[in-house]
Parts: structure tokens; C-alpha cells; sequence
């Protein structure tokens, strides 16, 4: 028996190379390491405040997708976990506590704390109702946000300084911001491939598809679903502190509905339960967003339009297109 | 030999139709017991309320000397006992493998493991690949669920249930939909399977029934009218009555 297991240890998460599978982040992430570089000959800083957006949006949509992609659950309120975390970052840099090592404990506290009770609400209920109650919840944040008037309340909290690194003034100037950035959406990456490949991604999967069989085997499906919201919440309030820090500006605005809906955009245009579908949906969300309105004010006419010819034609999103094949989940 | 599991005194009403009317089973170690009735006669529902799909209005059920009466059906199933499905229900995005390895990995340990890759756990995938040797679906390992003839899934629902290493199986008509070639095979498995671990079998297919229950409790809207040896049921005239009009039973009978 023991020998016979042996080869079929991984009959389709080995169907292509380990170098095929990480090709595309890999070119992606080369790239986005270029950008400084680049931005010396063209672009200047605005590049590499573009690239940062983007790899923000890319930390935030990963975190969405574990929900979304892996879990089968549509969270519309998922940027009130990166508004929170930025409003964390913010507070604290303004009542003169900049560490990250009080800051990053704050965030991960907060929104693992907020993504806890409000999930352990939320997964009671399934489908339509999942998204509204998540929705509702995003905007409570939202409105909450917008009464602190202690830290600007509607108008937001500008920032005078940048959360510290143990003295090292590393998030100070942007090159220094952009890496650390980068290299945390690289581990964020590498994190979530694991996931989806390890035992409790592979009871996340399984429920998406049939969350009656799985109970049926043994599981108690609502808790790795907690669990679930739980790493998405945390690792969302982390791009949180990225934004606030990068933009150096807090706003309830990074909280609202719209902001969700755009993080679902592009998770759904990226690919949906893929391995590079964040990444590549965030990078194409914020070319779109910046070619499109340089040519017209209007541009989200016409991104609506590209939106529904990418989710008519590609089912798995762009990632369908450059990712290795993959077991159809 | 104490009883593995026992059924007191069910009741299961629907608004005026009683479903389930005062059912007293049991179920011993090494024994095969099979529920039978005709259609409507509240099977479906009886195997609910002993998975934990659905709570009774009264009586008990213990398993392995716990009362899991209103226990949720992960609860059970880790507790051992373990169900198939009557309308097949599997992961079809998962290969044959990963479908059996999933329910082995219930009883392997937490599932709250991050990193390492699932199909990498050894223990996990020998216990898998034993349960798809048993039905005779080792060779399709590495298949789509999704892809699988009619009566590979039924194999490989049966599979699954093995995969969780149950205390005892609670089946709900494995041979639905089958042809008489696929049925008697699985028969054959199911036959190897029975005296090694305690079968509450409902059943549809009376070859099936004939060949593997130890005893025999016939359901008739929702009232057990009968139970003993499968030559005592046979030989009932309550059970010709239930099943007179019903030819195919009747012939068999």
C-alpha cells in the first residue's frame, strides 16, 4: 500500500514545474523592482507612487481572494480592514506612538479583532445575505471613520510623518517604502500559495464546492471560514498601513463601498482563486484606471464596458491567461 | 458486544405528516443492518436525523455510548460515524485522491496547518488510496471527480466514506441509479466490508439488501412493522402487504 502511495503523492498540484507555476509572479515581481529604476528615466515619482497603489491594491485584493477565490465567500466590505488599518497607523503616528513595533501589533490586533466578531456574524448566513452584512459592516466602519472628529473626522488625518522602523528611517523615503512594500507582497504571495495548497486551504476549497460533504466528513466548516475572514482582515489592515503611510493621509473614504467594489473588480478581473490573479487584476486596475482617465474624464465608461468583456470571456480572469494549468476550482 | 449504536424512540413530524413515527434500531458491532421500505416510507429522513441533517422532535440516539441526538453532523462524523450520500455529493473540482484524502485528513490530526502542502502528507494519502483500493478505484487516483462514470462516483461516494476511517457506516441507498453489474460489484465490496465495521444499510435494491444485512427492519410510513433475520422478513406476511403492488420487491421477496 505504502508503495503504491508513493507516486501519487500530488497527481495535479504537480501537473507543471515549480518554475512554470511561479513564472508569472516572478516576471511580475522583476518588474515591479525595475520600477525605481525606471522611474529615473520616465515617470519620475509619480511612477513609483503608481507602482505602490498598485501593489497595495494587489496586498488587499490577495487577501480578498482567500475569501472570494478559495472560500466561495463575497465580502463587500473588505476595504474597511484596509481603512482600519490605516486609521490605526494614523492614530498612533499622531499621538506621537510611531514605532512599527506598537503600530503593526495595533493593526493586526484591531482587524483581527473586527474580522472575528463581525465574521462570527456574517458566516451564519451564506450568499446574498453574506454580502449585505458584510457590506453593512464595512459602512459602519465607514460612518464610524467619519465621526472621529478628533483626527479630522470627514476630512481625514494628515499625516506629518511616517511610522518608524526601530530608528532606521526606512519607510522615510519612498525607495525605502517601495522595497519594504514589495518584499511584503512577495511573502504575501508565497503565503497564500502555501495556503491554498496546504490542509486547511484544501478544506476551504473542498467547502466552497460542497460544504455538505465536507461537514460530512468531520469538519466544522464555519470555523475554518472564521479563520479565513480572520487572515484576510489581518493581512488587509496591513495594506492599510501601507497606504497610510505611503499617501501619508487617512480618510474614510478608504473605508467605503465603492472601495470595496473595486477590490472585488480586481479580484474577478485578476482571476479569481489563482495564483497570480491579485497581483496581475491590481496592476491592470491601476494601468486601466490611469491610461482610461488620461484619455477621457469619463473613463469609467469605458472600463465598465472592459470590465463584462473580461468577466463574459476570461473565466479565470487574466490569470487564466499567463498562469500554469491548474486543477479547475 | 455492547451496542453501537442505538436508536430510541424517534419521532420526526413534518406539519401533519409524521415522517419518522416512534423508531427504535440498533446497530451492533460486525453487523450489517439494513432498513427497507417502500418509497416515501421515511428512509431518507431516519438517516438524516442520524447524520445530524435534521434534529427529532423526540427520542435519542447513542452512538458509541454518547448521546448525539442534537449533535451537529461534523460532531458525529468525527465521532465515527460516518454517512454517504443517497444523491452523490462530491468535491468534482478535486481529483479521486484528493476527495478520499480530505476525509482522511478530518481524522488525521488539526486541519489548522498553513503551510505544508496537503498532498505531501504521506499518512493522509496511504489512507486515501487504501479506501479507493477497497472500492477498485486506486487506478482512477489521479482523475477528475468530476469526470467519473455514474457508478465510479458511487464507488468513490463509498470511498470517501472509508477514507474517514468510520466506527461504523450509515448508507444511504449506495446502489441508487446503478445497473446490475455496478450494483453486484459494489455488493461484493460492500460483503468484504461488513463484518470488519457495523453497516446500517437503506437500501432500495433487495438483491443487495438479501445478500448483505444481517437483519432486516422494514419502514412503513415511517414505522418499523417489522425487523429480523432476512428469513424471517421474508417469510412476514406484514412485509408482503407493505410491499404487494410493488412487483419487483414482491418478486424478490
Amino acid at each position: 500500500m505504502k508503495d503504491a502511495a508513493a507516486p501519487l503523492a500530488a497527481p495535479h498540484a504537480d501537473a507543471a514545474g515549480p518554475l512554470r507555476r511561479a513564472a508569472p509572479a516572478l516576471v511580475l515581481f522583476a518588474f515591479l523592482a525595475l520600477i525605481p529604476a525606471l522611474a529615473e528615466v520616465w515617470g519620475g515619482g509619480y511612477l513609483t507612487s503608481l507602482a505602490m497603489r498598485a501593489m497595495i491594491l494587489a496586498l488587499a485584493a490577495s487577501a480578498l481572494d482567500l475569501l472570494i477565490g478559495r472560500a466561495g465567500l463575497v465580502s463587500f466590505g473588505h476595504a474597511a480592514y484596509v481603512g482600519l488599518g490605516a486609521y490605526v497607523t494614523g492614530i498612533f503616528i499622531t499621538e506621537g506612538m510611531a514605532s512599527v513595533a506598537l503600530i503593526l501589533p495595533a493593526v493586526i490586533i484591531s482587524c483581527a479583532l473586527f474580522a472575528f466578531i463581525t465574521g462570527a456574524i456574517s458566516l451564519r448566513t451564506s450568499g446574498v445575505s453574506f454580502i449585505m452584512i458584510t457590506l453593512a459592516f464595512g459602512q459602519m466602519l465607514y460612518f464610524g471613520a467619519s465621526s472621529l472628529s478628533a483626527y479630522g473626522a470627514d476630512d481625514g488625518l494628515t499625516l506629518w510623518e511616517r511610522a518608524d522602523v526601530f530608528g532606521t528611517g526606512l519607510l522615510y523615503d519612498n525607495l525605502g517604502l517601495f522595497y519594504t512594500l514589495l518584499l511584503t507582497l512577495i511573502a504575501a504571495h508565497v503565503a497564500a500559495s502555501a495556503l491554498a495548497a496546504s490542509r486547511f486551504g484544501r478544506v476551504l476549497i473542498g467547502a466552497k464546492q460542497n460544504a455538505e460533504r465536507v461537514a460530512a466528513m468531520g469538519f466544522d466548516v464555519f470555523r475554518y471560514r472564521l479563520a479565513a475572514y480572520v487572515i484576510a482582515g489581518v493581512v488587509a489592515g496591513i495594506a492599510g498601513f501601507f497606504l497610510a503611510n505611503q499617501a501619508e493621509f487617512v480618510s474614510p473614504a478608504y473605508m467605503s463601498w465603492q472601495r470595496s467594489g473595486d477590490l472585488i473588480i480586481i479580484v474577478v478581473l485578476g482571476g479569481m482563486g489563482t495564483r497570480s490573479g491579485a497581483l496581475l487584476g491590481a496592476i491592470a486596475f491601476v494601468a486601466l484606471e490611469e491610461g482610461l482617465s488620461s484619455l477621457t474624464h469619463d473613463w469609467r465608461l469605458i472600463f465598465g464596458p472592459l470590465l463584462i468583456l473580461a468577466a463574459l470571456t476570461a473565466k479565470r480572469g487574466i490569470a487564466g491567461l499567463v498562469d500554469a494549468p491548474e486543477a479547475r476550482r | 458486544m455492547t451496542t453501537l449504536l442505538m436508536v430510541e424512540h424517534l419521532k420526526k413530524k413534518f406539519g401533519a405528516l409524521v415522517a419518522t413515527d416512534d423508531v427504535s434500531l440498533s446497530l451492533n458491532p460486525g453487523e450489517c443492518h439494513a432498513v427497507i421500505g417502500p418509497n416515501g416510507a421515511g428512509k431518507t429522513t431516519l438517516i438524516h436525523q442520524l447524520s445530524g441533517k435534521l434534529t427529532p422532535d423526540s427520542g435519542r440516539i447513542i452512538f458509541n455510548g454518547a448521546d448525539v441526538t442534537s449533535v451537529p453532523p461534523h460532531i458525529r462524523a468525527h465521532a465515527g460515524l460516518m454517512r454517504s450520500f443517497q444523491i452523490t455529493s462530491l468535491i468534482p473540482g478535486f481529483t479521486v485522491l484528493e476527495n478520499a484524502a480530505l476525509a482522511a485528513q478530518a481524522r488525521a490530526g488539526s486541519s489548522f496547518r498553513f503551510f505544508r502542502p496537503a498532498a505531501r502528507d504521506q499518512a493522509v494519502n496511504v489512507a486515501a488510496l487504501e479506501a479507493l483500493d477497497a472500492v477498485g478505484l486506486a487506478d482512477r487516483a489521479a482523475a477528475m471527480a468530476s469526470e467519473l462514470s455514474h457508478g465510479e462516483k458511487r464507488a468513490l461516494e463509498l470511498a470517501v466514506a472509508l477514507a474517514g476511517r468510520p466506527k461504523a457506516l450509515l448508507l444511504d441507498e449506495p446502489m441508487a441509479g446503478m445497473g446490475r453489474e455496478e450494483s453486484r460489484a459494489l455488493t461484493e465490496v460492500l460483503v468484504d466490508l461488513r463484518h470488519s465495521l457495523p453497516i446500517l444499510l437503506v437500501e432500495h435494491d433487495m438483491e443487495a439488501v438479501f445478500a448483505l444485512a444481517d437483519r432486516i427492519s422494514v419502514l412503513v410510513y415511517g414505522r418499523i412493522v417489522a425487523s429480523g433475520t432476512p428469513d424471517q422478513i421474508r417469510a412476514d406476511p406484514v412485509v408482503r402487504d407493505a410491499y404487494l403492488g410493488d412487483e419487483a420487491d414482491a418478486a424478490v421477496l
